[in-house]
C-alpha cells in the first residue's frame, strides 16, 4: 500500500477553517490522518516545513483539446501542465471536435484520462447538440457517463427558451448549468474590449454589455426555473455586480473568474499581441478591478483558468484572424498570489478557497476541495515566497499562448499530490 | 526607426522632417515644367509594393515614388498571388523578405497586420493602410496639401466627416493635425463616432451634426462611406447624404478660405456633392499629386537611415 507523510506543513482547509502545522498521513490515495507528530511507518516522507499545505486545487474551466484538437493539447500534456500548476482536478469544457455532446464521447474522455492524466479530470458535457444552441444535448446520459456540468463554453446559449429548457433538465440531474455569457449580436466582429484601446487601434470592440446582457437575461431564467447556474469567466463590473444582487435575493448561482481578468486590463496589451486576446476580452482597469473586490467579497465564488491553448500557427496570423484564449493552468496560483494575496485583498485561505472548496461546492463534489480522513488523498502544497520566472517555452503544456512568458513571481506550487502520490515538484 | 507603422508613434520633429523633404520634391509652382524631379537617390535599391486590398492612388503613387527616386519597384496584388493558394501573411511576407527588398510597403484589410509583421521580420514595413487603423502616408499628404494653402497647422480648425469609426485616415489625421496643435472636430452618425475618440488625441471634440461641425473651420474632410467596411446597417443608407452629404450650402457656415479634401475615391451624391468636388474649394487633386512628393520622401527617409 503507497503511504506518504507530509510533515510540519502550514496546512489550511478552508473547509474546516483548520489553520495549523500539521502532519497529513496519506494511504492508499486517501488522507488516513490529519494530525502532529503521526506514526507513519512504511511512508515516503516529505519535509513540508516552510511550506502551505492544502486541499488539491481544482480547476473547473480548462479546455484539453481531446479528441481533435491533439496539436494544441491532449488529455496528457493538459493534465500535466495542471499538476505543474498545482492543480489536482480539472473539468474540460466540451468543445472538442467531436463535440462532447453524448455518453460516447464523455466515456472517451474519461478512459483517456484514466490512461493518460495525471490528475483527475472530470469531463463537462455539451448544452446541446454540436453546442450549436438549438437541441440539448444527452445531459441525462453524459450525467451517467461522469459528465459534472453543462456548458456550451466557448459559445452562449442564444435562445433563451434552449437555455431554460437546459436549466428545467438539468435541475433535474443536479447538473450546474454554466454559460459563456455572450450576446453574439452586440459581439459580433468584436476582437478586443470595446473602449479607448480598440478605438486607437482600430479594432472592433466587444463592449461589456455584450456580457451583462446575457448574465442578465440567465440570472432571470436561474429564478424561473430554480437550477443551479453558474456565470464562467466572469468580466465586467456589472456581472458581477448582478450576480451579487442574485445571491443575495437567494438564487442559486455562483459565478468563476480567470486570473488574466483581474491581472491585465485592455490597456496592458502590446499593440496587436495575439496573446492578450481571449473571450471575455481583457477589459478596463475598472471592470478588472470589480473581478478582484468580487472575489474577495463573495460574488465570486472560483478562480478558474479557461486555460486555452492554441498551436504556435493559429496566433502566429493577422490580429482579427487569431483564435481566442490563452493558457493558464501554469501561472494561476503566482497571479493569484501577486494580485491578490500580497497586495492583502484576499487571505491566504480565501485564495485556496477559491481554488479548493469553491468550485467544489459549484460542482457538488463531496470529497473534494478539502481535507478529511477518508478523502481522496488530493494535496497541493504552496511556497508563497519562492521566486521563480514563467519560461513558456519549457510549459508542460503543447501550445505557448500565454501574455506571461518571462514573468517573475513570488509564490507558486510547490508540490502535486494526487491520490496520494507525488506527480509534480517544483524544480 | 525602421519603416513607418503610423503617425500616433512619430513625434512633431519627425514629421516636420518628412513635409521639408516632400516640399523639394513637390514640381515647381510657377514653371511650364510641372512634372517631378527625376532624381536617383534610390538606385540600386528595390521596393516591393505588397497589395492585400485593393487601391488605385496609394499604391501607383508608391510605384511612381520609387521610380522617381530610382529605385525598383514591384507590386504585388494579393488576388494575383499565393495568397489565393491559401499562403499565410507570415509565409509570404518570409518568401517575399528571402529576396531581399530593401522595404516592404504594405496594405492590408486587418489592423495591425503590420505591426505584427514588423515583430519578426528584418525588412522595414511602410504602412499603406491597415485595416481601419492608420494611413500615415495619407495623413502626410493631406498635411503638406493643407500647408500648400495655409501658413500653419496650429491654430487650425478642421472638420473631418463620415464614418469615422472605420476610417484609418481620420486617424493617422487627427494624430497628425493633434500633434501640431489644431482642433479637430469629427461627425458623423453617431454609430459611426464612438465617444472614445474624445481621448484619443488632444483638441478633439465630437458632434453628430454637421453645420456645427463645419462652422469657422479652415479645413473640411470628407471621407468615403466605405461599405465594405460596414459589417452591419449602422445607419440608414438613404438618409446619409441628407444629413452627412457635403452641399454647397455648407461650404458658406466655413471660414471664406476653407478648402475641401477627400482621400478618394469620392462616391458623388453620396457623401459629397458634385458642386462642392468640382469647385474651386476643392483641393482633392492636389491630394493626389502630392501623395507622390510626399512617398518620395517617405521611402528616402526609409530607406537611406
Amino acid at each position: 500500500m503507497p503511504k506518504l507523510v507530509i510533515r510540519n506543513g502550514r496546512v489550511i482547509d478552508p473547509a474546516t477553517k483548520l489553520d495549523a502545522i500539521r502532519d497529513v498521513f496519506c494511504v492508499n490515495g486517501y488522507v488516513a490522518e490529519v494530525g502532529e507528530k503521526l506514526r507513519a511507518t512504511g511512508a515516503q516522507e516529505f519535509d513540508a516545513t516552510g511550506l502551505v499545505v492544502a486541499p488539491g486545487f481544482i480547476d473547473m474551466h480548462v479546455h484539453l483539446r481531446e479528441p481533435g484538437f491533439e496539436y494544441s493539447e491532449s488529455i496528457e500534456s493538459g493534465s500535466r501542465a495542471a499538476a505543474a500548476g498545482g492543480f489536482t482536478s480539472i473539468c474540460c469544457m466540451p468543445n472538442t471536435s467531436p463535440v462532447n455532446d453524448s455518453p460516447t464521447v464523455t466515456s472517451y474522455i474519461v478512459d483517456r484520462a484514466k490512461r493518460d492524466a495525471v490528475v483527475n479530470v472530470f469531463p463537462i458535457g455539451a448544452i446541446t447538440k454540436n453546442s450549436a444552441g438549438e437541441e440539448l444535448a444527452a445531459i441525462g446520459s453524459m450525467k451517467q457517463a461522469g459528465i459534472v456540468a453543462i456548458s456550451d463554453d466557448g459559445k452562449p446559449v442564444m435562445n433563451a427558451r434552449v437555455m431554460r429548457r437546459a436549466m428545467e433538465f438539468a435541475k433535474a440531474f443536479d447538473l450546474p448549468v454554466i454559460n459563456h455569457c455572450e450576446d453574439l449580436h452586440l459581439s459580433a466582429g468584436g476582437d478586443m474590449h470595446e473602449g479607448d484601446m480598440s478605438v486607437r487601434l482600430g479594432l472592433r470592440g466587444i463592449p461589456a454589455a455584450s456580457e451583462d446582457v446575457m448574465v442578465a437575461r440567465d440570472l432571470l431564467l436561474a429564478e424561473l426555473t430554480g437550477a443551479r447556474y453558474h456565470v464562467a469567466h466572469i468580466s465586467s463590473r456589472r456581472s458581477v455586480e448582478m450576480v451579487r444582487e442574485a445571491k443575495a435575493r437567494g438564487l442559486l448561482v455562483t459565478s468563476e473568474a480567470t486570473p488574466h481578468h483581474f491581472t491585465l486590463a485592455d490597456a496592458d496589451m502590446p499593440p496587436y499581441d495575439s496573446n492578450y486576446k481571449m473571450k471575455p476580452p481583457l477589459r478596463s482597469t475598472c471592470d478588472a478591478s470589480a473581478v478582484a473586490e468580487g472575489l474577495a467579497s463573495g460574488a465570486i465564488d472560483v478562480i478558474a483558468t479557461d486555460h486555452a491553448p492554441h498551436s504556435g500557427n493559429d496566433k502566429m496570423q493577422e490580429f482579427e484572424k487569431c483564435p481566442f484564449g490563452i493558457i493558464g493552468l501554469e501561472t494561476a496560483i503566482g497571479l493569484t498570489l501577486e494580485r491578490l494575496v500580497h497586495p492583502g485583498k484576499v487571505s491566504l485561505a480565501k485564495m485556496i478557497e477559491l481554488f479548493t472548496l469553491g468550485p467544489a461546492k459549484v460542482l457538488g463534489f463531496a470529497g473534494r476541495g478539502r481535507i478529511v480522513t477518508g478523502g481522496p488523498a488530493d494535496i497541493t502544497i504552496l511556497d508563497p515566497e519562492r521566486t521563480w520566472t514563467y519560461d513558456v517555452n519549457r510549459s508542460c503544456s503543447k501550445s505557448r499562448n500565454s501574455p506571461f512568458d518571462g514573468h517573475q513571481f513570488r509564490g507558486g506550487p510547490a508540490v502535486t499530490v494526487v491520490s496520494g502520490e507525488i506527480v509534480w515538484r517544483a524544480q | 526607426m525602421p519603416g513607418l507603422l503610423g503617425i500616433e508613434p512619430l513625434d512633431r520633429a519627425e514629421i516636420e522632417t518628412i513635409l521639408e523633404r516632400a516640399r523639394g520634391f513637390q514640381p515647381p509652382r510657377n514653371s511650364q515644367d510641372h512634372s517631378f524631379k527625376r532624381l536617383d537617390s534610390l538606385r540600386g535599391r528595390m521596393v516591393v509594393n505588397l497589395f492585400y486590398e485593393t487601391s488605385t492612388r496609394t499604391r501607383t503613387s508608391f510605384e511612381i515614388a520609387a521610380k522617381r527616386l530610382g529605385a525598383d519597384a514591384i507590386s504585388i496584388t494579393a488576388s494575383a498571388s499565393s495568397v489565393t493558394k491559401g499562403e499565410s501573411l507570415v509565409d509570404t511576407l518570409n518568401t517575399l523578405t528571402a529576396m531581399r527588398p530593401d522595404a516592404i510597403i504594405m496594405r492590408h484589410a486587418a489592423s495591425g497586420a503590420p505591426h505584427f509583421l514588423s515583430r519578426y521580420l528584418p525588412t522595414p514595413i511602410i504602412n499603406a493602410g491597415d485595416g481601419t487603423h492608420e494611413h500615415p502616408t495619407q495623413a502626410l499628404l493631406d498635411a503638406l496639401t493643407i500647408l500648400d494653402r495655409l501658413p500653419r497647422l496650429e491654430g487650425l480648425r478642421v472638420a473631418i466627416i463620415g464614418d469615422i469609426a472605420h476610417s484609418r485616415v481620420a486617424r493617422s489625421n487627427i494624430h497628425l493635425l493633434s500633434k501640431f496643435g489644431a482642433e479637430v472636430v469629427l461627425c458623423g452618425p453617431a454609430p459611426l463616432l464612438p465617444p472614445e475618440f474624445v481621448r484619443i488625441a488632444p483638441g478633439v471634440s465630437l458632434t453628430t451634426n454637421m453645420r456645427e461641425a463645419i462652422r469657422d473651420v479652415d479645413v473640411i474632410m470628407m471621407l468615403r462611406v466605405q461599405l465594405e467596411r460596414q459589417h452591419e446597417a449602422a445607419f440608414p443608407a438613404s438618409e446619409y447624404f441628407t444629413f452627412y452629404g457635403l452641399r454647397l450650402e455648407h461650404i458658406e457656415l466655413a471660414k471664406p478660405d476653407v478648402i475641401v479634401m477627400h482621400p478618394g475615391p469620392i462616391n458623388r451624391g453620396r457623401e459629397i456633392a458634385s458642386e462642392v468636388a468640382d469647385s474651386q474649394r476643392s483641393v482633392i487633386l492636389n491630394q493626389v499629386e502630392n501623395g507622390v512628393a510626399v512617398r518620395m520622401a517617405v521611402l528616402e527617409r526609409v530607406l537611406l537611415n
